[in-house]
């Protein structure tokens, strides 16, 4: 087991490389001036040349690449040539939130997906199925940033239940705490009020995210689970006696779960780079916001930076799924 | 004797033409979802035509009509300029459409000759190609889409090729996958052994053969593709008012709500439909298309 | 006396897209206690779907009971309610299928499957397990595993204590079956059916599982269905015989009677189809033509297309005569033939 999961790490580190060379290349081969549009409209030439020596941008590319390779060994993940900032710093405050906000989603997602798949699965071609089948494609056709907005104008603009975007009121200290999550945070001193807070924060952004992956997990499910009904193993479970229930909530389920794992897998990826978004309807602080700025100011060490890190988070529950896996089927397990 | 099999081919064919047939209508959903693209497509063809206000998709402004409420003239309100929302959105289905068609060609094109490439040749070609897709599809797309939206600057035609280079890895993938399985096939290897060149064997036997799946790929796309181009349209990437796109609407939209909400939910809900249309007809497509996909 | 299985007349449609097929046609068979009743013939003959249907374990629709009854210890299961049927499989009817591979769950230790199907033979029988109907839910799952226990050691498996907590994948195929059939006998019912339980194994293994099905019927006062399409396997097991074609039992009886007198023509052609030692070379025969449409079946006798005695009589249904006690065929044809 460690020596799977350790190769699997090793093999990582590659696909990690590669990508940096990919989104450094794409970022310096096309057209655009970094340089001038962080110089200010106003600038001079030599401002201009000025900025760009001191960021190393007028060296060749190759040295560029090794600077940042260099530093990213040391983790170092550059400067934003905008705020001057160090990228490292910033994803240290911001990725927390984009964490926290795809963890939510997903938890969302899992718990109502995976019974919601599995009962359609049961009732099978009859009215709930219908209903689960209308309502999962409608959800994944749904443009999240737009049912973000509907949320905000009904829940937050007319209802007014729930606040309008943000993470946290700025009048108050956000929860302070190891795992930078708010709602984790706040539970873990027993600051029930800060929970409270953070989670009505945090409700809308995670339902506007957590609808597509509910309804791909739904689907998933039902179809893995219609899959496991038909296998051998059910027919000779009911020859025996076993009642439906126990056949559906315990043999069928653990089966038909382990495919729907790779699903899950794959949206973590998915959520991960899709927070943009939704952080940018509910002004999230967070790492797709964050992109998202440096985008549009052709910023261009952010975006390699956040590139890097989803890509290795979204690797890194690969693994995790794949260990998960092979708890849940003890036949990987030992291949 | 040649006459004979012509014929029973002939009649297998309409045979199976007939079965999909009735899968497809079989299926009441996907058929709300073929009606749903074809309004949409009519839309996309003579939206602009039929706008009751064609002064206002030219970028026509009516300030003495700002924010209207939905009215018998306008059903769908107007926006802060005093133009008409329900003409913006009917003449935003071109833009929509087009690019989704567009971005969904172009990935299907690269991916299908790197996909044909990997899985016809194997061997290091197909690891380097493969390889690489594999980290393309690890890059978060829609960032990958906006960065290089974002430095080639707006625009129609650069906006499909960003979000079209983020978007080929899945066919690549998917055409290997089929490639690698009819190479293995008994007609394939008929074919080989009468002396047919690679190129002919490829393009005769076993492109063909792997159409469905990439069509279904397609359909089920092409609602993901109009997303993604709403999406950089939202971020403010992508088309440039006046040029009326969905996206850009509701970006603007954003900040009149709660008290102009029809300038943001109309157009919303025409992006919404279009989409729920495709999948739905995408999802029916799949059924009849792909039987390995059909329970 | 009334019979642990007797099956009258039945009949059964399967519907699908191109409409109704009959895939039984007027089947009945009568088992005792302590008769192994062998079930043969060619696949889609409708041996499986006969056996699936005493446990009523076919979905219907696409599957329909037309016609006939099902006794179970005189109980007619076909107008038995889903938790009526429940309460008799596992505890009155045990089954074992082809595969040992797909039956059991990959994803959980044997001694769970065990433990979950003794639980819910003693739901209704709380006597398998050896305790009261009071007894707790620790109580009852601790005498679940002393009886899978010792249903594993049974069976044959080798210390069965530690192997409980093994997955199925952990076992070979013939130990897996093992398994399975301990498994089928835990809830102590009275009717095995065994579908294909040798097809699966190596030629080794299949003579130890049969030997093995044998010793638990001796052990246990059951009575057994086997379904095979391998006349050896009925010959080396069984007590009585009954070969299906095309949805009919066209010949059944005691195993001496029917394999020592073969009389309906498919049966004998059956006979000739098995390699012996002492058949000369080229003796061996296939059968020409394959099994009939069943949505449009041949009129009368489903054999005749492909029988060589065939005479314009057989487009009526057959009449059955008994050659022998107990030994019945469905070819009229045969009998004139001989009294002639």
């Amino acid at each position: 087991m460690l020596r799977f999961i350790l190769r699997r790490i090793l093999l990582v580190l590659p696909v990690l490389f590669g990508l940096t060379v990919i989104m450094f290349v794409i970022a310096r081969v096309l057209p655009g001036d970094p340089v001038a549009l962080a110089a200010g409209p106003n600038a001079t030439q030599s401002e201009i040349a000025a900025l760009a020596q001191e960021f190393g941008l007028d060296q060749p590319l190759w040295v560029q690449y090794w600077t940042y390779l260099t530093g990213l060994v040391q983790g170092d993940f550059g400067t934003s040539i905008f705020t001057r900032r160090p990228v490292a710093q910033d994803l240290a405050t911001y990725l927390p939130a984009t964490l926290e906000l795809v963890f939510a989603a997903l938890f969302l997602a899992i718990v109502i997906g995976i019974p919601a798949g599995l009962m359609a699965a049961v009732w099978r071609n009859r009215w709930p199925d219908y209903l689960s089948n209308i309502l999962s494609v409608a959800a994944i056709s749904m443009p999240r940033f737009f049912l973000g907005l509907l949320l905000q104008l009904c829940f937050a603009m007319w209802l007014m239940w729930l606040p309008l975007g943000g993470r946290f009121p700025i009048i108050f200290d956000p929860p302070q705490g190891v795992t930078g999550f708010y709602t984790i945070d706040a539970l873990l001193q027993a600051d029930w009020e800060g929970f409270v807070t953070a989670c009505r924060y945090l409700a809308l952004p995670a339902i506007a995210m957590s609808l597509s992956p509910l309804a791909t997990i739904l689907r998933m499910m039902r179809a893995s689970t219609i899959e496991v009904m038909h296998q051998d193993y059910v027919t000779t479970a009911r020859a025996l006696g076993l009642s439906p229930r126990m056949i559906v909530f315990k043999y069928v389920l653990r089966n038909a779960i382990s495919s729907s794992l790779t699903v899950i897998g794959l949206y973590f990826g998915w959520l991960l780079g899709g927070t943009v978004l939704v952080e940018t309807v509910f002004d999230w602080p967070g790492v797709g916001l964050y992109a998202t700025q440096a985008i549009v100011a052709q910023d261009f060490m952010p975006v390699v930076s956040v590139a890097l890190v989803i890509g290795a988070l979204f690797v890194t529950a690969n693994i995790v799924i794949d260990v998960l896996y092979g708890v849940i089927n003890p036949k990987v397990r030992y291949q | 004797m040649t006459d004979a099999t012509q014929v029973t081919r002939r009649s297998a064919r309409a045979e199976a033409l007939s079965r999909a047939l009735y899968r497809f209508r079989q299926s009441r959903l996907s058929v709300v979802g073929a009606t749903m693209v074809a309004f949409v497509l009519f839309f996309t063809l003579f939206g602009g035509i039929l706008a009751p206000y064609p002064e206002h998709v030219a970028g026509g402004v009516d300030t003495a009509h700002r924010f209207a409420a939905p009215s018998l003239a306008h059903p769908f309100g107007t926006n802060e300029l005093g133009q008409d929302v329900l003409s913006l959105v009917m003449a935003g289905t071109p833009v929509s459409v087009a690019a989704g068609f567009a971005v969904v060609f172009v990935g299907t094109v690269l991916g299908v000759i790197v996909g044909a490439l990997a899985g016809f040749n194997g061997g290091w070609i197909d690891d380097v190609l493969m390889r690489f897709s594999d980290l393309m599809l690890t890059i978060p797309s829609l960032i990958l889409a906006m960065a290089v939206a974002a430095a080639l600057g707006p625009g129609f035609v650069n906006m499909i090729i960003a979000i079209a280079l983020a978007w080929w890895p899945g066919y690549a993938r998917l055409v290997r996958g089929e490639v690698l399985q009819a190479r293995e096939e008994v007609y394939v290897a008929a074919a080989r052994a009468i002396g047919a060149s690679p190129a002919r064997v490829l393009f005769r036997h076993i492109l063909p053969n792997i159409v469905s799946p990439v069509i279904v790929k397609m359909s089920l796309d092409m609602g993901f593709a109009i997303l993604t181009v709403a999406a950089l349209g939202f971020i403010g990437i992508g088309v440039r008012p006046p040029t009326p796109e969905w996206g850009t609407l509701l970006s603007i939209a954003r900040g009149y709500m709660p008290d102009f909400w029809w300038t943001a939910v109309f157009p919303g809900m025409a992006m919404f439909l279009a989409v729920f249309g495709f999948n739905l007809l995408g999802d029916g497509l799949r059924d009849v298309l792909d039987p390995r996909a059909r329970r | 006396m009334t019979a642990l299985l007797e099956i009258r007349d039945l009949h059964l449609s399967m519907h699908s897209y191109e409409g109704a097929a009959r895939v039984l046609d007027g089947v009945s068979l009568r088992v005792n206690k302590g008769e192994i009743w062998g079930l043969v013939g060619e696949t889609g003959c409708g041996k499986s779907v006969t056996g699936l249907s005493v446990s009523r374990l076919l979905r219907t629709p696409p599957a329909e009971y037309t016609r006939g009854e099902i006794l179970l210890d005189g109980t007619d299961v076909l107008t038995l309610d889903e938790r009526q049927m429940r309460s008799l499989r596992g505890r009155r009817v045990g089954m074992i299928f082809q595969d040992p591979t797909t039956n059991l769950n990959p994803a959980f230790r044997i001694g769970t499957q065990l433990i979950d199907v003794a639980l819910a033979a003693a739901r209704h029988d709380p006597a398998i397990l050896g305790l009261g109907r009071g007894a707790g839910r620790r109580a009852r799952v601790a005498a679940a595993r002393k009886l899978a226990i010792a249903m594993l050691t049974e069976v044959g498996i080798p210390a069965a204590e530690s192997r409980l907590d093994d997955y199925p994948h952990q076992f070979s195929g013939g130990m897996r079956q093992r398994v399975l059939i301990a498994m089928a006998l835990i809830g102590r019912p009275d009717l095995l059916i065994a579908d294909e339980p040798t097809t699966a194994l190596d030629v080794s293994v299949q003579a130890q599982i049969l030997a093995l099905l044998k010793q638990m019927v001796a052990a246990h006062d059951m009575g057994v269905v086997l379904i095979t399409h391998n006349l050896g396997v009925v010959a080396q097991t069984c007590t009585h015989v009954a070969v299906m074609y095309a949805g009919t039992i066209v010949e059944q009886g005691p195993i001496r009677d029917v394999l020592g007198d073969p009389a309906h023509p498919y049966t004998q052609a059956l006979m000739r189809a098995i390699p012996t030692r002492d058949v000369a070379r080229g003796a061996l025969q296939g059968l020409a033509g394959s099994v009939p449409n069943l949505i449009h079946p041949p009129r009368g006798c489903r054999f005749a297309p492909r029988c060589a005695l065939a005479r314009p009589s057989c487009a009526q249904p057959p009449a059955v005569h008994e050659r022998a006690p107990g030994h019945r065929v469905a070819c009229p044809v045969v009998e004139e033939a001989q009294h002639a």
